[in-house]
């Protein structure tokens, strides 16, 4: 456990005299994010540390479909595709040709970006529900395809490969441990990465995505090349979720095909519902939910199933919920939350944002 | 050459299966316009009702019919219950409830009766049917079963005003309003109907694949390959395109490297193939629809 | 005076938060033709659709004296509400037939064929066209289409928004004078909306103008033809 030293009260204090000073406030939030960033691996501890990095990466994942479906209107169940192919480019190259770690994370972005735009093409075909049937394919694929035998000497196969004694130590002798180390690195990529996206979001190239969400025929009229760029746009969010991927390779120092199973894509695909589609900032929410609502599904589950051993005290025929079969119930309760929050928040956070700060102007005007 | 035979034969068996799941995808979407992913665990947790009626003491036909009674049922009630609400809801919506529903009725059948794999009955018999031992009875039974269902359902949509109004529902909800039809409940007959077909394909598979909560993740897979093998607008298509794609994942297990672990594999690859070469399918109907 | 067929008081209609039509007062009685005239984006296609309860609605609509304000589409169309659409609402990929047979989904089986020939007397050439896709027809066809599938539901009243639309002017001549007979012969009223003013006026005996959602003018349809003000905006003299 981290203790709080006076440097890092220091900084703090110096922070926030920054903050009051500083006129404009977008200026001044992000350097809070920063000094925040700056802090936090200081004064937590080792096991917070990596969940908030872990994060971090389902933010970028996150951000990466939100670019392909809330602001391009394609639908992708795939994208533990791409999170894999990220992650597998990274550890291969740490491997079999010892790359230093930072090296492979562009290689891992270009090479997702290759495939993304691949797949791109004959998503053109595909609308709506079939295109998310086709990605819903290529993520059941996928590890399979890291399974198959004529590439093991690469992949590792079944076992994955291993990164644990590769992990990078902090530069220039700083006092740092890995995990600490690991957070600032993940936390420098999420900013470019994060940059990227909103400087994307706000061009000409991401209102072009945008007419194309909106009305494809419309757009195809103004003269924007849908071809170009709706396979640019897959090739772009499969970038952005490679990344992701490459960095989750850091974290966990491990990469093995059955770590990026369909339950991924489809946490990433939640996720973004829940942040709310076409709003960049909600990655960050989305992240929080899938990193902590199965787990509170399964305390539900659990205690569904205590309640019904302590029933079963009263009433005899009370059917027992075991051990093994409370698992069936952690996914029936989670998917109940999905279909509320659906019910409920069906443009995610975003939309209850939206529709707060509506409400205000409303009450002010 | 005898292996290669062998090998088609038996593609053809498991085809019936993928026939059956491309079938009732694409009735689906004529019927309703809809693709409901959720609809191979419903067919899963069909055959697990069957399997349970037979546990208590019912014969094989008569559970069949009774379970196919009961999907029916299910999947009108799930319509009205679940969907109904988010059915103006953007596509997304839709797709999340569709996972939401995956993740709950999987979890429910594993709940219900565990995730220990059981074996299934079949009324057919395991005797082989042509020499050789290629196709056994229960292979030619589903074959027969497949093409029954197939000309039910075509004389259904054809000939009765009932299919009509579905067909009419489904392809312009607003003129169907203004003859009188009702859109929602011309939806949720769709979607029973979808649960019943899918009942009938969970009970023919399930012999061949062991019943378990996770047997209909990868046959949907492959029932959608079909489909889009066919064309995702021509029922005749995709059943079509469900044998094809069986017959061509066992020819492919006989490429070196490309076993049984390979075989999604093959149907992804299948469908970007078509999607990229042919999009409407073999079969498929090129819809242009007006600015 | 007897009950009006139709009649709406204090009609408001919605789409989303933004109001369309204001107000609006008017009411038919059985047998009559009555037109709905107005500028593009006036609310006269509104006007149908709230009647046949496609948007939301505030105040009061009655048919045959039930309120049918909000009512869902299917029920309003089985109480004899037959709606011909803006841009006919053909079922496209299905043939003549099965339009028809969709027309009269709701009536009993044996009275189809029986109906289906009556279309024929009025419209002869969709009889030629039976099997074809409906998608392929001519506009005027698919118009003569339209109205026959509404006719398969033994209307009351039919609702027709903007029949003249995209046709040349012999069709729609001949098409109007077969709503003349049909209004006269089979007792079918009708509420017509109409861009095209001289022959809406020339066919309905009562009429209303509307205007960016409200009614401005209202009377029998001789009177609204002879206005000055009607003459130069609409009828162009």
């Amino acid at each position: 456990m981290k203790t709080t030293s006076p440097v890092t009260i220091l900084i703090a204090g110096i922070g926030a005299t920054v903050i009051t000073l500083a006129q404009n406030w977008k200026l001044s939030g992000f350097i809070f994010i920063l000094i925040a960033g700056i802090l936090f691996p200081l004064t937590a501890s080792g096991v917070f540390t990596f969940q908030i990095t872990q994060l971090l990466i389902y933010a970028i994942a996150i951000a990466g479909l939100n670019l392909l479906t809330g602001f391009n209107g394609q639908f992708s169940l795939g994208h533990s595709a791409f999170y894999a192919i990220g992650a597998y480019v990274s550890a291969i190259l740490m491997t079999q040709f010892d790359m230093p770690f930072y090296l492979t994370i562009p290689f891992a972005a270009a090479v997702c970006f290759v495939f993304g735009f691949l797949f791109g093409l004959p998503a053109l075909r595909l609308e709506g529900i079939y295109l998310a049937l086709a990605t819903f394919a290529l993520a059941i694929a996928t590890p399979q395809i890291l399974k198959f035998k004529p590439i093991e000497h690469l992949t590792g196969g079944v076992q994955g490969l291993a990164l644990f004694h590769m992990k990078p130590e902090a530069p220039f002798g700083l006092p740092l441990d890995q995990d600490q180390w690991t957070f600032y690195v993940t936390f420098a990529v999420t900013i470019l990465m994060f940059f990227l996206a909103f400087s994307l979001v706000n061009s000409r190239s991401g209102r072009a995505m945008k007419a194309i969400r909106d009305n494809q025929i419309a757009a195809k009229v103004t003269g924007i090349n849908l071809s170009l760029f709706k396979t640019l746009t897959f090739g772009v969010s499969a970038l952005f979720t490679g990344v992701a991927g490459s960095l989750s390779a850091l974290l966990i120092a491990f990469v093995a095909p059955d770590s990026f199973q369909i339950t991924l894509a489809v946490a990433i695909f939640v996720g973004m519902v829940v942040g709310g589609v076409g709003w960049i900032p909600g990655a960050f929410l989305g992240a929080l939910f899938i990193l902590f609502v199965p787990n509170i599904a399964e305390h539900i589950a659990f205690g569904l199933a205590a309640f019904s051993d302590f029933v079963r005290g009263f009433i005899p025929f009370f059917p027992t919920i075991g051990e093994q079969s409370s698992k069936g119930l952690t996914g029936t309760v989670y998917g109940v939350f999905l279909i509320l929050l659906i019910y409920v928040m069906p443009s995610g956070l975003a939309g209850l944002l939206r529709l707060a700060v509506q409400r205000l102007a409303q009450a002010r005007g | 050459m005898e292996q290669v035979v062998q090998q088609i034969v038996g593609g053809l068996a498991t085809g019936a299966i993928y026939a059956c799941i491309a079938l009732a995808i694409v009735m689906i979407y004529q019927a309703i316009d809809h693709l409901n992913f959720a609809q191979g665990e419903m067919a899963m947790f069909s055959t697990y009702i069957a399997w349970q009626l037979m546990q208590w003491g019912m014969p094989y036909w008569g559970a069949f019919f009774l379970t196919i009674a009961i999907s029916f049922v299910l999947g009108y009630a799930i319509e009205r219950a679940v969907f109904k609400p988010v059915h103006n809801a953007p596509v997304l919506s839709h797709i999340v409830i569709f996972i939401a529903l995956f993740v709950i009725i999987n979890s429910m059948a594993g709940f219900i009766w565990e995730f220990t794999i059981k074996p299934f009955p079949t009324p057919f018999g395991t005797k082989p049917v042509l020499g050789g031992g290629i196709l056994s009875a229960h292979g030619a039974g589903m074959i027969a079963v497949t093409g029954i269902m197939l000309v039910l359902l075509y004389l259904f949509f054809r000939f009765t005003r009932i299919g009509l109004a579905m067909r009419a529902a489904s392809a312009n909800p607003d003129s169907a309003r203004l003859v009188g039809i009702r859109v929602g409940f011309m939806n949720a007959l769709g979607w029973g109907m979808a649960a019943a077909i899918g009942a009938v394909a969970g009970i023919m598979i399930a012999p061949v694949v062991f019943l378990e909560p996770n047997m209909m993740v990868t046959i949907l897979l492959y029932g959608f390959a079909g489909a889009v093998v066919g064309g995702l607008t021509s029922p005749g298509g995709a059943v079509f395109g469900g044998f094809a794609v069986g017959v061509i994942e066992n020819l492919a297990s006989l490429i070196p490297h490309f076993g049984a672990e390979m075989k999604l594999t093959i149907a992804l690859a299948l469908i970007i193939l078509v999607l990229t070469l042919k999009p409407n399918g073999l079969f498929g109907r090129k819809i242009v629809s007006r600015v | 005076m007897s009950t009006p067929l139709l009649s709406a008081k204090n009609l408001r209609a919605f789409y989303g938060p933004t109001q369309i039509l204001y107000d609006l007062d008017f009411d038919m009685h059985a047998g009559g033709i009555t037109t709905l005239l107005g500028a593009n984006g006036a609310g006269k296609t509104t006007t149908l659709r709230a009647l046949s309860g496609m948007v939301k609605t505030a105040g009061e609509i009655r048919f045959d004296g039930k309120l049918i304000s909000n009512k869902d589409t299917a029920d309003i169309v089985r109480l004899g509400v037959a709606h011909v659409p803006e841009g006919r609402g053909t079922f496209v990929r299905q043939t003549v037939e099965e339009n028809l047979q969709l027309g009269g989904i709701t009536q009993p089986a044996g009275q189809i064929a029986a109906d289906m020939d009556l279309v024929f007397t009025y419209f002869p050439r969709l009889k030629e066209r039976f099997r074809q896709q409906a998608g392929t027809l001519s506009g005027g066809e698919q118009q003569m289409l339209a109205i026959g599938r509404a006719l398969m539901l033994r209307p009351k009243v039919m609702l027709l928004d903007e029949p003249s639309f995209g046709l040349a002017p012999l069709i729609v001549q001949e098409m109007f004078g077969i709503l003349r007979r049909l209004n006269e012969k089979e007792k079918v009223s009708m509420f017509l909306v109409e861009q095209n003013a001289s022959l809406a006026l020339e066919l309905a005996d009562h009429a209303y103008l509307l205007e960016t959602g409200r009614v401005v003018m209202s009377g029998p349809a001789k009177e609204l033809s002879q206005d000055e003000n009607i003459r130069r905006a609409y009828l162009g003299y």
